[in-house]
């Protein structure tokens, strides 16, 4: 576990995500930052990850292809017309 | 004209969104709510450009200002909108979730043309069973769980081996964010788990390039999937950590393991590609 005084460069990298999610106790959170403050490597590596969420947010989600929105849409019209008491053709 | 005293209380459609208060100029008394209506004395359909009346004296200025901030319609409205038929609504959630939905369905089978199956029988259920909606979880949530348990099944019936212990405990799998390669030894006499040699910088010019998002991307795709899941929906779609475990059923612990190895390898991807 992590109870030794401070963090070393490689049990850093494994709390970025709770760092940022602010995930860890008050006494991480200052051991985190006093190691970030002395190092160069974690301090561009923390940066890198950060960059790394960012250009994920610029990507596009994946399309919804025509095909797909009709045989959406096709659901949606077939159970709303069994709701509104249409008779349908049971098949 | 819209905003004059004696109208009748405001539906939830039209509700206040202090939030745009201070998005622009002269918006009025900045203590006085707004109420967002599409045209004087109409209100707003869901998502449409909204132009503002005040609360209070109601006039609209000249010319109006116009917000396209959305009236988030709630899960009461938008279930009464689906059962009465709204083709709208149903097509624009249909459209915000479908990324996130196909993502969500390959965790369990193998294709994206089986997912599209699976999004599809999701929705015959979820229809099938909206009168059941309680409201208890999010409209949301609610979809997704149907959206998991439907892939679930269609992954047995394809005969596939479900990796529920590779979602609900990916911890019982050590995984490290940086390869244990680049760090020295913990016995190194001055800097016991340091870096062994520093990450290279990433230059600016070239993470900006369309290029690099294409990397990015695939790096995403070559992910297992029950990560790929999670960061698409957290990083890519911006769903709330809350929204993610809500939605995957999974603990907040193993939430943040699997987008924290995720991040950890597209990050790895991104420095392989550009130092």
């Amino acid at each position: 576990m992590i109870d030794v005084e401070a963090f070393s460069c490689q049990e850093l990298v494994e709390l970025v995500t709770d760092y940022l999610e602010a995930a860890l106790s008050p006494a991480d959170v200052r051991r985190f930052e006093d190691h970030l403050a002395g190092c160069d490597g974690c301090t561009e590596y923390l940066a890198q990850f950060r960059r790394t969420i960012q250009l994920m947010g610029t990507l596009t989600p994946a399309d919804l292809t025509p095909a797909a929105e009709s045989a959406l849409l096709g659901v949606f019209r077939s159970w709303s017309s069994g709701q509104s008491g249409t008779v349908e053709p049971d098949g | 004209m819209a905003g004059v005293s004696g109208e009748p209380a405001a539906p939830a459609s039209e509700r206040l969104c202090r939030c745009a208060r201070d998005t622009g100029p002269d918006t009025g008394p900045s203590s006085r709510p707004l109420r967002f209506v599409a045209a004087p004395g109409r209100l707003a359909q869901l998502g449409e450009r909204l132009v503002y009346t005040q609360e209070v004296g109601g006039s609209i200025p000249s010319p109006p200002i116009r917000y396209v901030r959305r009236v988030e319609p709630t899960d009461a409205e938008l279930v009464a909108a689906l059962r009465a038929g709204d083709e709208e609504t149903y097509l624009r959630i249909v459209r915000d979730w479908h990324s996130s939905m196909l993502r969500v369905a390959q965790i369990f089978v193998p294709t994206r043309s089986l997912a599209e199956e699976v999004v599809q029988e999701t929705w015959v259920r979820v229809l099938g069973a909206l009168d059941r909606f309680e409201g208890r979880s999010s409209l949301k949530t609610w979809v997704f769980r149907i959206l998991v348990n439907t892939a679930k099944t269609r992954a047995q019936r394809e005969g596939r081996v479900i990796p529920f212990s590779s979602l609900h405990d990916p911890a019982r799998v050590p995984e490290a964010a940086v390869d244990p390669d680049r760090f020295l030894a913990d016995s190194h006499a001055q800097h016991p788990g340091g870096w062994s040699a520093l990450p290279p910088v990433l230059p600016e010019d070239r993470l900006i390039a369309a290029e690099t998002r294409t990397v990015v991307a695939q790096a995403i795709e070559a992910l297992p999937a029950n990560q790929r899941a999670v960061i698409s929906l957290r990083d890519v779609e911006g769903w709330s950590s809350d929204e993610v475990r809500n939605a995957l059923d999974l603990t907040e612990v193993n939430q943040r393991v699997l987008l924290h190895r995720a991040r950890s390898k597209v990050r790895q991807a991104l420095e392989e590609y550009l130092a």
